[in-house]
């Protein structure tokens, strides 16, 4: 019988290999497949048990903090943003059941404390819970609530702010906003209100930048060497381009003009000939170092940000596409925006050409009250040279003083800038009406020491840049200069 | 020979050590909820051990040294994640373990002569069969779970089918002894497959349709794969007949998918067992958790006292029946796919010096029975671990000797008895002279 009983034996290794298999398929090999299941709620409970780091504006007002329910084993962290609707865009929400969005999602590790492996083993040795830094962000609480404010008062759009110099974002204001604090309760409500309020429209917002990308036009023109301040272009009323009609506004003609004139009044046939003179080629070149057709490189989730560029319907063109590069050089074609990009262009020639990465965070403290990183203002591109941008900035006061742009002209200090309204009937977010027009200004103050860089945006208005857009831009501009 | 006992208690060291560990962890990271007379509990349990060892020094001086120190182990283990989930578990727990070992010693001090076993052998067989009825008798049965394993008799509550399995491999073990050679020597062969003569087939086919009544009736899936299959490993031993095992499996088998596609209970455990993500939330629930409950554990766990067990905030279960079925899985959470390794690996060791007292025991009686007890318990692991792994279909049968429960503790320690009194008796023989003791069994 010997002889069975070693066999015997030999089944039940065989069957404990099997046991051993199978934990080790659950316990390691399918483990993160496993915590992504819809069912297991163990990821969740476990994030609930850390104390999240806050989320404090610049001057140290608290924009999301996580507060303490139960005791003891049921202790867990509930979010609550005390600002409510005026910080939804850009810090969005953190929530067990709903998830995360935006700024929380992006910083999710400093906030969750996931800093340093090593730290994390510390702690527990000693005992401690896991707890989140703080993560204090360049959000200026004044400025944000002028440029929601004002947003509030002539329609949808966006307001964003960036110190030129180091690409800080100070304001990024979103209307219709959201209140994070009502997600738990209300985030099917808000995901299917027709005015899509959970949409950042400061950084997702897609729209046609109308006569603002002028100012990227002109900048090409200069810096490749195609023109300078002087060079003058026949301004007709109309000119043809590719067998259609293209017409300044009331068909006006304004003759021989150089760049001052040109952006001061707008003058569509001038940028129209100066696209066609440079070419789709060298266009796209300032076009992409400008940042346009890439992600942006702010501290938001990629998912979160939208390209901007010329689009056939979702997709990006490039360079080699059949684009009509006249229309494109007066911001219209299929140009589509956000106005962070349109932001950047503005803090691009108030920085003397150099365009900062735009960043909302500011730096990470640890629960002890220690600075663990601190952002290092970096370069992203330097699309233009400074003598450019010298050259625009006094082009773009212009429009300011005496064109196009008034409305944003602050007492007592130089403002550069550039007004757009971009038509868009027949628009169906805006219930498809004729006269509805996307309304902009982009510009920076002072503009002999520039501050502060802002695009304002205002979407389905009748009124035009200069009537809705250059006022926010002024009120804006104004709160943070005086601060 | 008083050599075994010496290093039974050197083995029983790295034990008391293990257990202490266990105890100063979780109290570390639960001192604010747990009393401060918790490390105690470690230092009780260590004198316990001793006097239980310096019992065997007594009454069974040549056992096998190894089987106690390892079951003292897991016993440990258990008592650590009982203790983490439940003080009062774990206390309750605690007084089952002495309970346990005094049966043990009545079990040693009663059945020296545990020939006197193959006498009574209809009887315990009797027992065996009442016992695994007695949870459907009106008035005293309980229902758990869909499945009829519980009894209750006034204040006395406890699973009878625990002590069933004993009973049961005492009767096969007697009879296959017996029978063995008329099984070898009569088989025919049927269709090529050599079959035993119709008459001796008889009592086997009434193990069969034992295990599935059970099946059916007591509705309990797990004891049912544990009998059935402990009968099959001593079949196989006794006739040496792999065919015998083929044509058992695939009765056990043809019998499981008739009733998996007739009897409802049978039906959904398979179901859930197959898919099941179909119901997360109600009849899946317990074996999805139970993997969610690995795979939070990865290599090395969480650390002790670290898993989630309840939704915080609620009393609603994460990891139902914990302390019971579960409870291989919190194990994975806590200690990882390392800890749960050595656990396994105490079961097969466990295993290995059960089937080292069969090979060396001289009768086939004891031979038999050292197989079928070794047989049945490493099953019980198998089907426990298999069924809360996802290996085979979740059923409740408990973690030998680390599940909470009481019926469990105590009847292992009776079934580890019956190992050491056969070791006793087999090592003494083996090196005393031979002659005389060897002429039975070979």
């Amino acid at each position: 019988m010997n002889r069975q009983i070693v066999k015997l034996f030999g089944l039940v290794v065989v069957l404990f290999a099997v046991l051993i298999a199978f934990t080790s398929y659950w316990a390691v090999f399918d483990a993160e497949a496993l915590k992504d299941k819809r069912a297991n709620v163990r990821p969740l409970l476990e994030q609930q048990q850390i104390k999240r780091g806050r989320i404090l504006a610049a001057d140290g007002t608290v924009l999301a903090r996580s507060v303490a329910k139960g005791r003891g084993e049921a202790l867990r962290y509930v979010r609550r943003y005390p600002g409510g609707s005026l910080y939804g865009h850009p810090i969005g929400y953190s929530f067990v059941r709903q998830g995360d969005s935006e700024f929380e999602k992006y910083h999710d590790d400093e906030l969750v404390g996931e800093g340093s492996e090593f730290g994390s083993i510390l702690d527990e040795l000693r005992g401690r819970r896991q707890e989140g830094n703080d993560v204090v962000t360049n959000i200026d609480p004044e400025a944000q609530r002028v440029a929601l404010t004002d947003l509030e008062a002539v329609g949808f759009g966006a307001v964003v702010a960036i110190e030129p110099a180091s690409g800080r974002v100070e304001v990024l204001a979103s209307n219709p906003p959201f209140d994070p604090n009502r997600i738990p309760e209300h985030s099917s409500e808000l995901n299917h209100d027709p005015t899509s309020p959970l949409l950042d429209r400061a950084t997702q917002g897609r729209y046609p930048p109308g006569s603002t990308f002028k100012v990227v036009t002109a900048a090409a023109g200069l810096d490749s060497g195609a023109i300078t301040p002087q060079t003058t272009i026949d301004a007709p009323g109309t000119i043809e381009v590719q067998g259609q009609p293209l017409s300044n506004d009331f068909n006006q003609d304004f003759g021989p003009i150089a760049l001052d004139t040109a952006l001061t009044n707008s003058v569509n046939t001038w940028f129209a000939q100066l696209g066609e003179q440079l070419g789709a080629e060298t266009m796209f070149e300032y076009m992409d170092a400008f940042g346009f057709g890439s992600t942006p490189a702010i501290d938001l989730p990629a998912d979160q940000v939208s390209k901007s560029g010329v689009f056939d319907g979702d997709e990006l063109l490039g360079r080699n596409d059949p684009v009509d590069i006249a229309r494109v050089a007066f911001g219209q074609e299929r140009l589509a925006v956000t106005p962070l990009q349109m932001a950047e262009v503005a803090a691009a020639v108030a920085n003397g050409g150099k365009l900062m990465r735009p960043q909302i965070w500011s730096r990470v403290v640890d629960p002890d009250g220690r600075v663990s990183k601190r952002l290092d203002p970096s370069e992203y591109s330097q699309p233009i040279d400074a003598e450019t941008a010298a050259e625009l900035t006094a082009a773009m006061e212009g429009v300011v003083n005496e064109g196009t742009g008034t409305n944003a002209a602050i007492p007592g200090i130089p403002v550069a800038g550039k007004t757009g309204t971009a038509e868009t009937p027949f628009n169906q977010t805006c219930g498809g009406g004729t006269e509805e027009n996307q309304a902009w200004f982009i510009g920076f103050a002072p503009a002999d020491d520039p501050q502060i860089a802002i695009a304002a945006t205002v979407e389905c208005t009748t009124a035009f840049g200069n009537d809705v857009a250059a006022p926010i831009f002024r009120d804006v501009a104004e709160t943070i200069i005086n601060e | 020979m008083r050599s075994a006992r010496n290093r039974e208690l050197a083995a029983l060291i790295p034990v008391a050590l293990l257990l202490s560990a266990g105890f100063a962890a979780v109290f570390a990271q639960e001192n604010a909820r747990l009393g401060d007379a918790s490390l105690i509990y470690g230092a009780y349990f260590f004198a316990v051990c001793l006097a239980t060892h310096g019992y065997l020094r007594l009454r069974l001086p040549d056992a096998d040294p190894y089987l106690f120190p390892l079951v003292a182990l897991l016993t440990a283990f258990g008592l650590v994640m009982i203790y983490r989930i439940d003080e009062e578990l774990a206390r309750d727990q605690a007084n089952w373990f002495v309970l346990g070992l005094v049966l043990f010693a009545l079990t040693i001090q009663f059945l020296r002569d545990y020939d006197v076993l193959e006498r009574y052998r209809y009887t315990i067989a009797g027992v065996g069969l009442l016992l695994l009825l007695a949870p459907r008798l009106p008035g005293i049965g309980q229902q758990v779970n869909g499945a009829y394993l519980g009894v209750k008799l006034g204040p006395l509550a406890f699973q009878p089918a625990e002590f069933s399995k004993i009973c049961i491999v005492i009767f096969l073990a007697s009879y296959l002894r017996e029978h063995r050679e008329v099984l070898i020597v009569g088989a025919r062969r049927v269709l090529g497959l050599p079959l035993p003569p119709l008459k001796h087939l008889g009592p086997l086919l009434v193990v069969w349709g034992a295990s599935m009544f059970m099946l059916v009736f007591i509705r309990d899936l797990g004891s049912s794969l544990m009998f059935f299959a402990a009968f099959l490993a001593l079949l196989y031993v006794a006739t040496g007949r792999f065919s015998f095992v083929v044509i058992g499996m695939a009765l056990f088998l043809l019998g499981a998918w008739f009733f998996a596609s007739t009897v409802p209970h049978v039906h959904d455990r398979v179901e859930i067992w197959l898919n099941p993500y179909t119901d997360p939330r109600e009849s899946g629930y317990q074996i999805l958790q139970s993997i969610f409950a690995q795979a939070d554990g990865g290599l090395f766990g969480q650390g002790f006292g670290q898993a989630l067990i309840t939704i915080p905030g609620t009393h609603a279960p994460l990891l139902p029946a914990a302390q019971t079925d579960t409870i291989y899985s919190l194990i994975v959470n806590e200690v990882g796919l390392f800890g749960a390794c050595g656990v396994i690996l105490i079961y097969l060791l466990i295993a290995a010096r059960g089937f080292k007292i069969a090979l060396l025991a001289d009768d086939g009686f004891s031979k038999l029975l050292a197989t079928g007890l070794t047989a049945v318990f490493a099953i019980q692991a198998f089907v426990i671990i298999g069924g809360v792994t996802r290996a085979i279909p979740l059923t409740g049968v408990t973690l030998p000797f680390i599940s909470y429960g009481g019926s469990s503790i105590v009847a292992n320690f009776v079934l580890l008895a019956l190992l050491l009194l056969i070791s006793d008796r087999a090592r003494r023989e083996a090196t005393a002279p031979r002659g005389a003791f060897a002429l039975e069994g070979a």
